[in-house]
């Protein structure tokens, strides 16, 4: 899909939490080796939302940090999707509260989207329309997760917390980066999925792999790449979803790009899985390196099943907006390493009574 | 307007976990103490209390305890309400109503019940003399707004930990006399400084306790009464500042109680170095020592001080809460003022037994709402 | 918390607005219907500046109802980098915390109205990590 007006990227933000769970402790509590995971999964550890954060004030930050490196008015912001599939509430949209903290709004599109881990591309795909159709200027795709996996469940290894959200408007050089072209590619694959009332995601263990990821991911890739009349050698970075740190290896090595390209968007191992986030959060540290002239592969994966591929070429803007806020690296480099026990009270494995009057 | 009101009696109840009474049970036992002292009806009635609508559900309580008491005909009622400080502004309407010439006679009651909920909902109940909105919905509990305070004083005066400690100490060792008392155990300041830290520097022996008590005291026109010994409500005053603490001047002292006492000094005619002994609202050490400074016994920074060098003892410079204070003799919040009160009254009278101080003729007493927003100070007078 | 109420304050929880007094230029949080230093009902909204200084500070051990999660927690009182200082609590802490001590606001989860209730989103203070 190519729009008919330019549409480039002004801002991107990330919000990564300081709290770190490593896969070994989670080994030692349920009595694994930790080995299992850490080579099996490529995963070392996992970034957990604190008490007080939920997909909301995770959006929230990335955003002002995405509109800190845009250099414009939330105001401007026609459209504001927040991809996700933890949203505080089942029923009143996550968008509107981001809407309100980062000063978006009243005149404008605002939603929230489930697509397992794609929702926050489905977003971008979205923004990029209505940009492009001339509907809104600037509009914000976020994709924020506070994933949960069930107690001593395989998911529960890499099921982690972060938000990221990327900023578009008409294209222009003074942008960050400008769309080559999307492409979306969909079908019913039930790899992985969660009930209404029940607590934590099912999954299908290998059935995750080749009918679903890979499929998807390869699958949305090639057609994206054969649209445009590029090849992996034309990338110089390419970002896969990350729900390991294994599969986007294997992806890249099956489309042929050479595994240093996957190297800065590669966040898996030291964060785990942040679901919506995870896709664009790898594009976000890419961002926070890329150089003008430079071509970006995304593609990103949600289960049940899809993928969103994006092609990117940098812009000489990017130079001046890197510095106007936090780095993905700066995110990471806070790690504060925090027990199971902690990690239970964080994220409400424990039933606390009382609530605010 | 007239003479100042004379206090034609008083009344007080123990301080504890009043189980088998009720808030008019308790106003009942203090207001008839008061009633049968001063031979006289009161024509109105103020009631002094912070949180028996949020605990009990009573609102409208003015008549509701006077009504469930039945200590004297139902009378125009009003319950007046300002946070810790409600007591003294109940004392306060009630000076107001008899100078003015309104009333003849008036009664003045504080009444609180405060050990029957779990200690979080009392504690959250108290947290609402605080800006519900923009402190107590953040998360900030009372005593957590009297810690910034005491941090700020510490650091701003280098006052050592110790000395506030002792504040404590010597206001166990006085409530060891008081039979109204709610502790009556002494503490030494060791207890003190390894008690459980509640919000850091506070810990729970820097804090008075929470409890059950009613105080009554019975205002006239002096002549309506009779007796040996009179004591004059010569004069009160009130002071404020604002609701939180973000939006005060300084977080080391609290102008309020300045403002009040300026009043209450100049309508009594009185300087503050005529006072032989003060009552002081000190919910949390730190406010004893702010008080002192604030009602002008000291200057700034050193009221801390002037505990450690002994001075508030019975005996010494300016005895300081003889029978105990809020620390030891309690602090049942909307009540707490009218204890004050009575107990300068009963000093001045000579009926404080063994916590009786050697002089007593001009005595004052400070109450203090919310984290410093609102002072009640009220100097009272041997008469004749 | 009635809903109401909490709407009602969502400019000064979510995004630290005061007021600017039109006739005598004072900065007031929170905001208010008219002007406190000068009492001119002529007050606009606007928006606090994001970062500060600590002026004090207690960790707080003992909680409200509601609070129970996060204990323990510090209580601060910061002034703005504009002068207007305005009460919060810290989150993030993982060091030392000094008067003095810069801080950034960001946007947290405050508390629960239980399990059914609406979530309280509000400001919350973080101690800026040195670089940013």
């Amino acid at each position: 899909m190519k729009p008919r007006s330019a549409v480039s990227i002004y801002g991107w933000g990330s919000y990564i939490p300081p709290y770190r769970l490593t896969v070994a402790e989670i080994s030692r509590v349920w009595g694994r080796d930790p080995v299992q995971y850490e080579e099996e999964l490529n995963v070392k550890e996992k970034a957990v939302a604190g008490p007080d954060e939920d997909s909301a004030t995770m959006a929230v930050e990335a955003g002002r940090n995405a509109l800190n490196r845009s250099g414009i008015s939330p105001k401007e912001i026609g459209a504001l999707y927040v991809g996700t599939e933890s949203p505080p509430y089942a029923v009143k949209p996550t968008a509107t509260t981001v809407a309100e903290a980062l000063g978006v709004g009243p005149f404008s599109v605002a939603a929230d989207l489930e697509f397992a881990c794609k929702a926050g591309t489905e977003g971008l795909q979205a923004s990029i329309a209505l940009v492009a159709s001339g509907m809104i200027r600037y509009g914000m795709a976020i994709g924020s997760d506070t994933a949960q996996g069930g107690p001593g469940d395989h998911l529960e290894y890499t099921a982690a917390s972060g938000a990221t959200a990327i900023i578009v408007g008409p294209g222009s050089k003074e942008a960050a980066a400008t769309l080559e072209g999307s492409i979306s590619f969909v079908s019913d694959t039930p790899d992985f999925w969660r009930r209404y009332g029940a607590r934590y995601p099912s999954h299908g263990e290998g059935f995750t792999g080749e009918p679903a990821y890979f499929k998807h991911v390869e699958g949305a890739t090639r057609a994206l790449m054969e649209e445009l009349g590029l090849k992996p050698s034309d990338f110089d970075y390419v970002v896969f979803h990350q729900p390991n740190g294994r599969f986007p290896l294997t992806a890249a090595r099956d489309l042929g790009f050479s595994p240093s390209a996957l190297k800065a968007g590669l966040l898996s191992p030291v964060i785990g899985n942040t679901y919506a986030a995870a896709s664009i959060t790898g594009f976000s540290a890419v961002l926070d390196v890329a150089r003008a002239g430079q071509r970006i592969l995304v593609t990103s994966f949600g289960s049940g099943a899809g993928s969103d591929s994006f092609s990117f070429v940098v812009e000489e803007g990017i130079e001046a907006r890197r510095d106007k806020a936090k780095r993905v690296m700066d995110y990471l480099s806070r790690r504060v390493e925090i027990d199971y026990a902690l990690y239970l009270k964080f994220r409400g494995g424990i039933r606390l009574g009382g609530g605010a009057k | 307007m007239t003479d100042n009101p004379v206090v034609a009696g008083t009344g007080l109840t123990k301080i504890g976990r009043r189980w088998e009474d009720s808030l008019s049970d308790l106003f009942a036992e203090a207001s008839r103490q008061a009633i049968e002292e001063a031979g006289i009806q009161p024509q109105a009635v103020f009631v002094g209390n912070m949180v028996a609508g949020e605990l009990d559900g009573q609102e409208h309580l003015g008549l509701a305890l006077e009504d469930g008491a039945g200590v004297f005909p139902l009378v125009p009622a009003f319950k007046v309400e300002s946070a810790c400080s409600s007591g003294g502004s109940a004392l306060f309407a009630g000076y107001m109503a008899v100078k003015s010439g309104v009333y003849d006679s008036v009664l003045v009651a504080g009444v609180e019940k405060l050990s029957e909920e779990p200690s979080d909902n009392v504690t959250s109940a108290l947290a609402e003399a605080a800006d519900a909105d923009f402190e107590s919905y953040y998360g900030a509990s009372f005593t957590s707004l009297n810690a910034l305070l005491m941090r700020s004083y510490m650091k701003e005066y280098n006052v050592p930990r110790d000395w506030l400690s002792e504040i404590a100490v010597l206001m166990h060792k006085n409530a060891v006399d008081n039979p109204y008392a709610q502790l009556r155990k002494p503490i030494t300041v060791d207890d003190v400084n390894r008690s459980r830290v509640i919000a850091d520097p506070i810990r729970l022996l820097d804090c008075s306790p929470t409890g059950d008590g009613a105080a009554a005291i019975l205002l006239a026109r002096p002549e309506l009464v009779k007796g040996d010994v009179q004591v004059e409500l010569a004069g009160m005053g009130v002071g404020v500042d604002t609701i939180a603490v973000n939006g005060r001047s300084s977080l080391s002292d609290v102008p309020a109680t300045a403002k009040a006492a300026r009043v209450a000094f100049s309508a009594a005619g009185v300087d503050v170095n005529d006072l032989n002994l003060i009552e002081v609202h000190d919910a949390f050490t730190i406010m004893a020592a702010l008080a002192l400074e604030d009602l002008g016994v000291v200057s700034k920074g050193e009221g801390a001080k002037f505990f450690h060098e002994g001075n508030a003892e019975r005996d010494g410079k300016l005895p300081v809460n003889p029978e105990g204070g809020l620390k030891a003799r309690g602090h049942p919040v909307g009540a707490t003022g009218v204890y004050a009160a009575v107990e300068v009254v009963r000093q001045i009278q000579g009926k404080a037994g063994k916590m009786q101080v050697p002089r007593a003729e001009i005595g004052a007493f400070h109450n203090l709402g919310g984290s410093g927003s609102h002072a009640v100070v009220g100097v009272f007078k041997r008469k004749r | 918390m009635t809903v109401p109420r909490y709407w009602r304050n969502i400019g000064a929880y979510y995004r630290l607005e005061g007021i600017k007094c039109k006739n005598c230029g004072s900065l007031t949080f929170p905001p208010r219907n008219s002007c406190p230093k000068c009492h001119s009902k002529d007050v606009e909204t606007v928006q606090l500046p994001r970062r500060g200084r600590i002026v004090s500070f207690s960790l707080l051990r003992s909680p409200p109802k509601g609070f129970e999660a996060y204990v323990p927690y510090y209580v601060v009182v910061v002034e703005l980098e504009n002068g207007v200082r305005v009460f919060g609590t810290l989150t993030d802490v993982f060091g030392e915390v000094k008067e003095g001590m810069e801080v950034e606001a960001v946007f947290r989860k405050i508390s629960e109205d239980g399990e059914e209730g609406l979530i309280h989103y509000g400001t919350k203070f973080r101690p800026v990590a040195r670089g940013c």
